[in-house]
């Protein structure tokens, strides 16, 4: 009986939505045909070229299996995978956190060894540090780099702002919420002014209302800061409602399986996944997913 | 739905909270039963009084010795040991188990040999110490140093080891050197953690008091309580124990204060 009521009430809701897509799509289209250029003409940030990496000795999990790719500059570029695919290990070789069995990654042209500030990362677990507050977790890049105070203090209040959490500048990461956290890990980073901002399945653990909201702020952020971004998702809803571009990622060995370009107009609202092109998108990186699932039996 | 389950369900659910009056009344209780369980013992004769003292006649003799200054003067002798021992040992461990914790390196040659002396007793090398350091306050320190020490240092490499390595890697990517990360984040993250170790092996420190005192000492409440078993005075060694419980539970709480000061983020 309950089940009942809910479906049809949920049902009008997803009508009504529906509707009001429609229009927003019509203005995306009539308003924005410049703001989705080809982020391929502003050069490369980060490219990462045939690398292999296996865990422990030459019998040890083949985590990552030749992966070649390239993010545009200021480009949004998703991988989304299966959980265990490689994609966090991945990441960790892109930040220098690990060193790849072989093969080579780049940022504007330097090759990367060892983690450092132009490389800023959001991890999927919750990583402010607890003894600082919130602002002195956002000022703690700056700190390292050395920038005198008042240019730290005008840096910190910006991107506070910008995540919408000035208020809570005095609090204690303890007295957060986790959303709260990770827009606080995403100011941390974005106030040292990375070259490529890496993103580990930052709102893999927040709950899906949460989890909807922080798109729309990251996207807004994005579109403000113009900033190269390689965010990794096992949600293909999140990865086209966010990427410019999405590379589908398979498990043992971790591989880029497809490379899907997301041409729908920004800025985008969190009703595209109610879009036909958008539905299109998601069946293809589905059947790629599944494809593999029905290839591992 | 709390207010359908019965004060009984209530105190028997696993891990439940209960009101903080019930709490004070049990505590008052248990130490109402100790102490009263002592008295019937004790007043009833049912235990001679040269083995068990009455309340009373530990509280006069505890009266007397506060007047004439000679508890004063004994506890002041015997926290300098504790506290000395323990701070001499603290400074050492904090440091080291911090390193010990961090690099693997440091870890790998201290630890089989830290592990193989922490089970020695601290007893066994009183003499060694009186033969090495002499009978001075020196070898009582000593002898709180190395039963503290050692349990200090693995614990405290425990605290660093435990510290999150995506915080340290987060660090990493906000340009902090590898050479910084043990002061600026894995120091200040295992911080609660150290101090509750502290605050626990100061207890510890405390229980190796009287072994301190055992030999050679000429004051402190350990060398009361040998100076009074052999003069049959049973309620001096009563009052010594109550007394160095009691000095344990002031350092105890003002280790707690210190934490919630030093720490005020951590829970
Ligand atoms: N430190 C490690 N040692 C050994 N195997 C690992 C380690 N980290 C990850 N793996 C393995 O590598 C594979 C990829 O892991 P991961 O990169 O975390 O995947 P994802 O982030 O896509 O879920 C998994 O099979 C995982 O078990
Ligand atoms: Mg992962």
């Amino acid at each position: 009986m309950g089940t009942l009521i809910l479906n049809a009430s949920s049902q009008t809701a997803v009508e009504s939505r529906m509707a009001m897509t429609e229009t927003i799509k019509a203005k995306n289209l009539a308003g924005t045909a410049s703001a989705a250029g080809d982020p391929h003409s502003t050069g490369t940030t980060m490219a990462i070229q045939d690398v292999t990496l296996r865990y422990g000795d030459a019998n040890g999990v083949l985590a990552l299996d030749d992966v070649s790719l390239k993010v545009a500059r200021n480009e949004f570029c998703v991988i989304v995978g299966p959980s265990g695919c490689g994609k966090s290990s991945l990441l960790y070789l892109a930040a220098g956190l690990n060193d790849a069995t072989s093969g080579s990654i780049k940022v504007d042209g330097r090759e990367v060894i060892e983690p450092g500030p132009d490389r800023g990362m959001v991890f999927q677990s919750y990583t402010l540090f607890p003894w600082l507050t919130v602002r002195a977790n956002v000022e703690y890049g700056p700190r390292r780099k050395g920038l005198p105070a008042a240019q730290r203090k005008q840096i910190v209040d910006q991107y506070l702002d910008e995540v919408g959490l000035a208020p809570f500048a005095d609090h204690y990461p303890a007295q957060l919420s986790g959303g709260m956290k990770q827009r606080v890990a995403i100011a941390r980073a974005l106030a040292n002014d990375p070259a490529v901002l890496l993103m580990d399945e930052p709102f893999g653990a927040l709950d899906s209302q949460t989890r909807g909201t922080m798109q729309k702020l990251l996207l807004r952020v994005w579109e403000r800061q113009q900033k190269t971004v390689l965010f990794v998702t096992h949600d293909i809803d999140e990865a086209l409602v966010l990427g410019d571009r999405v590379l589908v990622m398979t498990a043992r060995p971790g591989k880029i399986k497809a490379e899907i370009k997301v041409d729908i107009p920004r800025p985008r609202s969190m009703d595209v996944i109610l879009e036909p092109e958008f539905i299109a998108l998601k069946r293809r990186i589905l059947g790629l997913l599944h494809d593999e699932i029905d290839e591992d039996h | 739905m709390a207010q359908r389950r019965t004060a009984w369900t209530r105190l028997t659910t696993p891990f439940a909270n209960i009101p903080a009056s019930t709490a004070t009344a049990l505590a008052l209780a248990m130490w109402v039963a100790v102490i009263g369980g002592w008295a019937l013992l004790s007043y009833g004769r049912v235990v001679p009084n040269m083995f068990l003292p009455t309340p009373g006649t530990v509280l006069q003799t505890t009266y007397r010795m506060s007047l004439d200054g000679s508890l004063l003067y004994h506890t002041f002798t015997s926290a300098k040991v504790v506290i000395l021992g323990f701070i001499v040992s603290s400074l050492i461990s904090v440091p080291l188990g911090l390193w010990m914790g961090t690099y693997r390196v440091v870890q790998a040659p201290l630890e089989p040999l830290v592990n193989f002396i922490r089970y020695l007793p601290v007893t066994s090398f009183v003499p060694l110490f009186i033969l090495w350091i002499g009978i001075g306050i020196e070898q009582r320190i000593a002898v709180i140093f190395f039963g503290t020490f050692f349990q200090q240092l693995v614990m405290i490499s425990d605290c660093a080891r435990s510290v999150s390595r995506d915080l340290v890697n987060a660090s990493y990517t906000l340009g902090t050197k590898r050479s910084e990360a043990v002061w600026h984040v894995i120091f200040p993250a295992a911080l609660p953690a150290i101090l509750d170790t502290l605050r626990v092996t100061m207890g510890w420190a405390w229980t190796y008091l009287v072994v301190a005192e055992l030999v050679a000492a000429s004051s402190g409440l350990g060398y009361i309580s040998l100076k009074a078993m052999r003069g049959f005075q049973v309620d001096v060694i009563f009052m010594a124990i109550a007394a160095i419980g009691l000095l344990g539970l002031i350092t105890d709480t003002a280790f707690r204060i210190v934490r919630s000061r030093v720490a005020p983020w951590a829970p």
